[in-house]
């Protein structure tokens, strides 16, 4: 039997996660007293800096909210503001948004897969140490991260907050010649694709089971991105303006990001969530990869959130793919719209999972009221959970070192966006 | 390696978009890490804030008492401290939120709003310590991040992009969407370095890069009123990204205001 001790481990600064954020541990008697996800990044109250701007203005303002996935903050938004002035924006921009979307995919999961988690499974520090080592598995990893990146640029410009996006549709549709040399570059992507299922699934992953609840979007047959209903594995099923009945937010003293909690529980999006209720909609190739990774459905170690990731980029690729392979320039990159007041609702998914938008809109197209539930709050209860777990399951009586990086490494899963916190509850203004 | 330049990323208030000018760069990454040690970079694992450094690359603004200290640590152990984006150069976007409380009280109470800016909770770097340089946009791109480091390890000045959009745009013999669409286009008092995107894309410029030298924002929100344009709209064209920055927040205060003849 291990001696027991009493250990308190601080990590101020978080590595390899997007934002800033720390975890505090507190160890008595063998057993966790206090756990504590703080996440310290200055709250820029984007709810309140929306408040009066033009409805068309958002897209380019939510976009700041996140520059890992300013598409994502694109998307829900002219939903939530489509939905609100009954704008059917026609199949072409809906299709090309899904293209859009699968850019951020690629982009941010193959950034994540790369640089933030990879280097973990080779006792590296970053991305540059590893490329030593293991220089075509990080060679394949920044291709995937530049064909994302391009998808983005193609509608957008440039890939962190691309200015293509308005209400109604695009500014812009990219010219066939633009198109038939992304397809080129997706139809090689695709094995490359594929062999980063296999490279994730063949690490050295924890075993590790917990139990929890997984909440995405689901929408007839597709694979989530772009719309669907909100579905649980624990009997959810509604359609995105109710999420405020069944979720609701709260404030945590040491976080200045919310804990968002479904009917009271802690709940986990994102990847491994999306497939733990959307494995039936993946395109058969994409599934014969997850298949043969021997993972069984639904999955319980959040620890296997890394070959998720692999297997949407897989999705992505192949999504995109096939939907430029149809494309053709249309008459009109968008419709026009007309303001209705009244609220409007969105609901998408980043690449980290569920991003929910309301927006209440006056009868001049201003907005009145803005409210933004991004994934990491979401997840951030769900963390604290697992944390929990998962270090008194690793063993309280390992080093304090072990223990940091075992720490780390859960919060890995989620690839948290702690930027993404826009949230703020107590704000203290300093005045001298 | 010990005689490698070090540098380091710093992060404030921001959304990661500009760090990804760094890891964005593929393959340039990698050729970056073999001519410097990259020793504070946290979102990319190097996390040794207080090591002293050749370059330091700021991003986000100053926002809490904290930020002020540790920009104040930074600057001391650095030789050359370099803003990265909007919100390092001008307080960002979310410098909005100074201006509330200008608008609301400091417009009617006080003759002299920017001393009242002077203590708002989101700022630019420069306002704290003494910036090296600075690199404007939002975001700033890779090739702008490069080129620094390039002529700082050169140790020759580096080139300051701060002509206007306008031109960009007829080099690349854009259409001008303010002249052919009537659109309220920020070209004319927006600095170049983002490639003219916006009008390449049929829309109107929202200024993201901050002001081009020499702006004449009077003259350009006199010709949005032509076009049609609300006062409150024309603020609104100047206070969105960079409503710190000097030249677009005096505009913007002036038309915010209530008309007075």
């Amino acid at each position: 039997m291990a001696e027991r001790r009493d250990i308190s481990i601080q990590v101020p600064v978080l590595a390899r996660v997007e934002g800033e954020g720390a975890l505090e541990l507190r160890v008595h008697n063998g057993a966790i007293e206090d756990l504590k996800l703080r996440i310290f990044e200055p709250p820029r109250m984007f709810e309140k800096l929306l408040e009066g701007r033009d409805y068309s203005e958002v897209p380019d303002m939510v976009a700041r909210i996140c520059g890992i996935c300013p598409v994502a903050y694109q998307m829900s938004a002219v939903q939530a503001i489509e939905n609100l002035f009954r704008v059917e924006p026609g199949p072409w921009v809906s299709a090309m948004r899904r293209v859009l979307y699968c850019g951020e995919w690629i982009q941010s999961h193959s950034l994540h897969i790369h640089m933030l988690a990879a280097p973990d499974f080779f006792g590296c520090s970053s991305v540059v140490e590893l490329a030593r080592t293991h220089a075509a598995e990080v060679r394949r990893g920044l291709t995937l991260q530049a064909l994302g990146n391009d998808i983005i640029r193609l509608f957008g410009g440039r890939s962190v907050h691309p200015v293509g996006v308005r209400v109604g549709g695009f500014h812009r549709a990219p010219a066939m010649a633009e198109v038939h040399a992304l397809r080129a570059q997706l139809r090689a992507a695709l094995p490359q694709a594929e062999a980063l299922v296999h490279w994730t699934a063949s690490l050295d992953l924890p075993e590790s089971e917990q139990e929890f609840t997984s909440v995405a979007l689901r929408h007839s047959g597709e694979y989530p991105l772009t719309r669907g209903r909100l579905v649980s594995d624990s009997k959810l099923d509604i359609s995105v303006d109710r999420f405020e009945a069944h979720f609701t937010e709260q404030q945590v003293p040491h976080s200045t990001a919310l804990h968002c909690l479904h009917d009271g529980r802690p709940y986990l999006v994102g990847p491994l969530a999306r497939l733990n209720l959307n494995r039936d909609c993946l395109p058969a190739p994409v599934r014969a990869a997850l298949d043969s990774t021997g993972i069984r459905f639904p999955c319980r170690n959040m620890h296997y959130s890394i070959v998720a990731r692999a297997v949407e980029i897989y999705f992505a690729v192949h999504e995109a793919l096939r939907l430029l392979e149809a494309y053709s320039e249309p008459d009109s990159p968008f419709v026009e719209v007309q303001i209705r007041a009244g609220a409007g609702f969105g609901c998408t998914e980043a690449p980290r999972g569920t991003l929910w938008h309301r927006y209440d809109v006056a009868t001049d197209g201003s907005v009145a009221r803005a409210r933004i539930v991004p994934p990491t709050s979401q997840n951030q209860a769900r963390i604290e959970a697992d944390l929990r777990q998962a270090l008194q399951a690793y063993g309280l009586e390992h080093e304090d070192a072990a223990l940091r990086r075992r720490g780390e490494r859960v919060i890995r899963n989620y690839d948290p966006c702690i930027s993404c916190a826009t949230h703020f509850l107590d704000l203290r203004v300093m005045r001298s | 390696m010990a005689d490698k330049p070090r540098i380091a990323v710093h992060k404030f208030a921001s959304c990661d978009g500009c760090q990804l000018a760094f890891l964005n760069l593929g393959e340039d990454l990698l050729r970056l890490a073999q001519l410097v040690e990259i020793v504070h970079f946290a979102e990319a694992g190097a996390v040794h804030p207080d090591m002293p450094v050749d370059i330091a690359f700021i991003e986000g603004s100053v926002s809490t008492p904290e930020d002020i200290e540790r920009i104040q640590r930074i600057r001391h152990n650095s030789k050359f401290l370099v803003t990265i984006g909007a919100c390092a150069t001008s307080g960002g976007v979310q410098a909005l939120r100074n201006l509330a409380h200008s608008q609301q009280w400091v417009a009617s109470i006080y003759a002299k709003p920017e001393y009242i800016r002077s203590l708002a909770t989101s700022t630019a770097i420069a306002q704290h310590v003494n910036v090296d340089l600075e690199l404007w946009g939002c975001p700033v791109s890779g090739h702008q991040v490069l080129a620094a480091v390039r002529a700082l390890l050169f140790g020759v000045a580096p080139v300051e992009l701060n002509e206007k959009v306008c031109l960009e745009c007829k080099r690349r013999q854009t259409v001008c969407v303010m002249v052919a669409k009537g659109a309220p286009c920020l070209g004319p008092v927006t600095r170049t370095g983002c490639g003219a995107l916006c009008p390449q894309f049929g829309r109107d410029c929202y200024a993201c890069y901050g002001p081009a030298e020499n702006p004449n924002t009077e003259s350009l929100a006199r010709r949005f009123e032509g076009l049609g344009l609300l006062p409150e709209a024309i603020a609104r064209r100047f206070l969105f990204i960079n409503s710190g920055a000097p030249a677009f927040h005096g505009a913007g205060v002036r038309w915010s205001k209530p008309p007075h003849g």
